[in-house]
């Protein structure tokens, strides 16, 4: 075989992935000629440096939590796929959410307030999938404000203020991104003797709204709207702790 | 209550997340995109998942991503810049002093980045399947949707042109 005739074949013969006959043909050229086996060498060694583990680009902690809350939310309120129409994200989003409203009004058999009980149901799948696995709880753990608070830089729209609080008997134990309302939100956490509290905090347009308490699905929550931040507390914790807490956040 | 088809698609599919981003984030070169690629192209996996019949789950969903990339950069990126390969040095030139394989300094690394995101979409769809995710021909020729001899042609190509893109990048700064 020419030198010519080889150069083609260099580079799927680098790979292995030519049959056995052309490999042995190949290898004697190579054994003879120093300019050919010189460009496997090179092609090999271009192998080599493209396959340095730093080019290889790692996701962001927070990727596998998105991809989960949007699978979940692609499932609809039965958990089972639903045909979505074929829009880019917020599209496919919003035909999600409105199964979801419309299965659910369905199942309530009264008038929705269907924004606010969506949330409602979000916040708490979001509370329940943190406390689920330890490991799912914190993105950033530090008991440490000054180090919680640049950690959110660049990755929320409005960086909250976050309060040190164990003075008070609620320590903080860090910070994680959570994606509610199809954005992505700030989630504080807090403990008091073994309850795990959330704080959600993310930017919304809604005019501010007073502290408002819930009872769902066994938690206690409490949410309000404070110069165009909007706040959920949810926590196992008692009514009176948490209201306790939230007022601490609030001043 | 679990959904057991969510199970099986957790098991199968959603592991393969780290070689979803990298692809993505390779082919729109970009961090942000390549997340709104991956939650798109997983949503679209969900989808079709009952077309999943066992088997190599990550080949199965990269061919999805790189779709999704496809399909994205065309709303995106209608007219993707012109290359800035010069033609004139393509051909008959070529540095045999190649450079060594030595371990990699950072400067080195920054170079080899700049040279892959410079090529061509499909020339740098190839590389990264066969040299960062270590896919045989016929895998890549499923994933990409081609015929292996394309492959063949375009991994030779792309490595062509990395190595002149390299090789001028080190005279310049010699």
């Amino acid at each position: 075989m020419t030198c010519e005739e080889i150069r083609s074949l260099l580079s799927p013969y680098a790979d292995g992935e030519l049959d056995l006959v052309r490999n042995l043909e190949i290898e004697r050229h190579l054994s003879e000629c120093p300019a050919c086996a010189g460009a496997v060498e090179r092609t090999r060694s271009l192998s080599a440096r493209l396959g340095d583990p730093a080019l290889y680009r790692k996701p962001p902690a927070h990727l596998h939590r998105r991809v989960r809350v949007s699978l979940r939310q692609a499932g609809g309120a039965r958990g089972r796929p639903v045909a979505l129409p074929w829009g880019w994200l917020g599209v496919a989003a919003a035909a999600a959410a409105l199964v979801a409203i419309v299965l659910w009004g369905a199942l309530q058999s009264r008038p929705i307030s269907s924004r606010d009980e969506l949330l409602e149901r979000e916040v708490v799948a979001a509370h329940v999938r943190s406390v689920m696995l330890p490991s799912h709880l914190l993105d950033k753990e530090s008991s440490d404000q000054h180090t919680v608070k640049p950690w959110f830089i660049g990755k929320v729209d409005v960086v909250p203020e976050v309060k040190d609080l164990a003075p008070q008997g609620f320590p903080l134990s860090g910070g994680r991104l959570e994606y509610i309302d199809d954005r992505p939100a700030a989630a504080l956490v807090y403990t008091r003797a073994k309850h795990v509290i959330n704080v959600f905090i993310w930017r919304t347009a809604e005019k501010d709204r007073p502290p408002e308490f819930l009872n769902r699905q066994g938690y206690h929550l409490i949410r309000w709207t404070d110069k165009e931040r909007m706040f959920w507390v949810i926590s196992d914790l008692n009514e009176k702790e948490l209201r306790e807490f939230a007022e601490l956040l609030q001043r | 209550m679990r959904d057991p088809r969510r199970e099986r698609f957790d098991q199968a599919i959603l592991p393969h997340l780290a070689a979803a981003y990298n692809l993505a984030r390779w082919l729109t070169r970009n961090a942000h995109d390549a997340e709104d690629v991956v939650q798109e192209a997983y949503l679209r996996a969900y989808q079709f998942f009952d077309g999943f019949h066992g088997g190599d789950g990550r080949a199965w969903l990269l061919r999805i991503v790189r779709n999704t990339c496809y399909t994205w950069l065309e709303k995106n990126r209608p007219r993707e810049p012109a290359v800035a390969f010069d033609e004139t040095q393509h051909g008959t030139e070529r540095n045999e002093a190649g450079p060594e394989a030595p371990l990699l300094a950072h400067e080195d690394r920054e170079m080899l980045r700049r040279a892959l995101e410079e090529l061509p979409t499909e020339f740098r769809e190839t590389i990264v399947l066969r040299e960062m995710e270590g896919l045989s021909y016929k895998e890549i020729a499923a994933v990409s949707g081609i015929p292996v001899g394309t492959v063949m042609s375009r991994l030779a190509r792309a490595r062509e042109r990395l190595q002149e893109c390299l090789a001028a990048r080190e005279r310049e700064e010699s």
